[in-house]
């Protein structure tokens, strides 16, 4: 692999842009490989890229029914932020943070991280203790977040309207070191890392069975054909359930539609990431300009990719009150992505009842901003059987009664 | 968008007049029974990419609770039925089966 660099810029420039590299293999499958993972998104392609780095596991295949990247790695509003209650949430989502501080230079793949900070608004009593006990927790987490006034409000983001007619702004938790990263970035620099170790990357390739020999997994069945693993990882989000049923086994969680909207591009007026939760909208302004508008997740089962009408018109209506300016926008695009939701809103990252099958789903609306420290801890436990990062997030908990529950801080809005 | 009959009123409702009440058909274990099935009545619910029951509320508008077939992939409706039963009459069963051969649900096909 080249290395990009501006010395490749300028050297690639005297020559017509001719000497550019695919930045990933595309091969035929092997017949056997010591680790198959499904679902080239960013958990996915994080996991491969952990477990090469960090185990030095590189007979790796990640398969993507589709194409890499083009699930809900493509769909989000690429927010990223750690200020969680529970402390078993605020390690994992802080150590992916953290990741992403230094993620460009690590894959030699410039992610865009942004850290512009993200304000999540305080806008009823209720919500001001919340975000106040979740600020005390974060002090004690070691993750640096503070509970702000309106008026410090109002001076990060001019363009804010502190007193709504329904919902004034009478605080906020902010999170200086949040911000964003681009998402498409995440997923081709993790896959150009792991081409460049060796590893596979099948795209459309669809899994369309799990063969389970003795209780242990011996490979999987798909449109490219059949093909051996001595390990297997699921991180295929909202069809979780549809890929675990293939192993014998079920999961307590639920696939619904998560929806987001871009506005057309307008100039620069708003540097951070703001979340109102409970008004169910969130917005940040992309390096394009555009504003990136994020809603509610749909009430019932869906796999579509596509959520109701009436959500976009409530997220719509909520930014309006909050932010008078954007209520002329157009909207350019609207989107749907299926969010995998478990009952205490926090994910699964587990053995499961098969051997050497495991499994990561369940970031319901929240998956984009653990990528690196899911794939961190997801690739320690497939490798070594134990991490210290997944150990609370086991499939057993709700039977167990050992809930993660993060249904406050993860419930609408990410 | 989603539009259901309510079966008790006849109101064609779209989603907005209607509230979401999850999977249909429940066997509601509690004190007295083991922890697998207590453990599965509260977490594991049917997440099926395809033909799915569920109940639904007519919440803005007569208010009964009552039960809908539906798939999942495409939003397509087979059917709703009344909620005084404990499995899907054979009406709806017959409707689903005229479109999607190969459906089952739990124990239901």
């Amino acid at each position: 692999m080249k290395r990009y660099s501006v010395f490749a810029v300028a050297r690639e420039a005297l020559r017509y842009h001719s000497g550019w590299e695919r930045a990933w293999r595309s091969p035929a499958p092997k017949r056997h490989y010591d680790v198959i993972i499904v679902g080239a998104g960013g958990h996915g392609l994080a996991t491969a890229y952990y477990l090469g780095k960090n185990f030095g596991i590189t007979n790796v295949a990640v398969i993507e029914k589709g194409w890499l990247g083009g699930g809900n790695t493509g769909r989000n509003t690429t927010i990223i932020r750690s200020n969680y209650l529970q402390d078993p949430s605020a390690a994992i989502y802080e150590k992916a943070r953290s990741l992403y501080e230094d993620m460009s230079q690590d894959l030699n793949y410039n992610v865009m991280f942004s850290p512009r900070g993200v304000l999540m608004l305080a806008q009823t009593q209720h919500e001001i203790r919340g975000y106040q006990r979740t600020a005390h927790a974060n002090a004690l987490q070691g993750v640096e977040t503070e509970f702000v006034s309106p008026q410090r409000v109002k001076e990060i983001v001019p363009i804010i309207n502190l007193d709504g007619p329904r919902y004034p702004v009478l605080g906020a938790l902010w999170q200086e070191r949040g911000g964003t990263a681009r998402h498409d970035a995440v997923a081709w620099g993790y896959a150009r890392a792991c081409s460049n170790m060796g590893m596979d990357i099948i795209q459309q390739c669809e899994v369309t069975g799990v063969r389970v020999e003795n209780g242990r997994v011996a490979g999987v069945d798909t449109s490219k054909g059949p093909i051996d693993c001595d390990k297997l990882g699921m991180l295929v989000a909202g069809n979780a359930s549809v890929l675990s049923e293939m192993a014998g086994f079920r999961l307590p969680m639920e696939s619904v539609a998560l929806q987001a909207l871009v506005s057309e591009p307008i100039k620069p007026c708003m540097d951070v990431v703001v979340m109102a939760n409970t008004v169910h909208g969130y917005m940040s302004q992309s390096d394009k300009g555009e504003m990136v508008i994020g809603g509610g997740t749909d009430g019932f089962n869906n796999y579509t990719q596509r959520g109701s009408f009436h959500h976009i018109e409530e997220t719509v209506r909520a930014l309006n009150e909050t932010f008078p300016m954007v209520s002329r926008l157009k909207m350019l695009r609207q989107w749907g992505g299926i969010v995998d939701v478990t009952g205490d809103r926090s994910p699964i990252i587990s053995k499961t009842p098969v051997g050497n099958v495991f499994v990561n789903c369940g970031w319901g609306t929240g998956g984009f901003k653990s990528i690196p420290g899911s794939g961190w801890g997801m690739a320690e436990l497939m490798a070594t059987g134990h991490s210290s990062l997944t150990e609370s997030f086991t499939i057993d908990r709700f039977k167990e009664g050992q809930f993660i529950d993060e249904s406050v801080a993860a419930g609408v809005a990410h | 968008m989603l539009i259901l009959e309510c079966p008790y009123c006849g109101v064609k409702a779209e989603e907005t007049e209607l509230h979401a009440g999850g999977e249909a058909h429940l066997k509601r274990f509690g004190p007295g029974s083991s922890d697998d099935d207590f453990h599965d009545y509260l977490f594991m619910r049917e997440n099926p990419k395809g033909v799915h029951f569920e109940r639904w509320r007519h919440i803005n508008g007569c208010g009964k609770w009552f039960h809908a077939a539906r798939c999942t992939m495409t939003l397509e409706v087979f059917g709703t039925y009344s909620a005084q039963t404990y499995e899907p009459p054979q009406d709806i069963r017959d409707a689903i089966s005229a479109k999607r051969p190969d459906w089952s649900w739990r124990e239901f096909k």
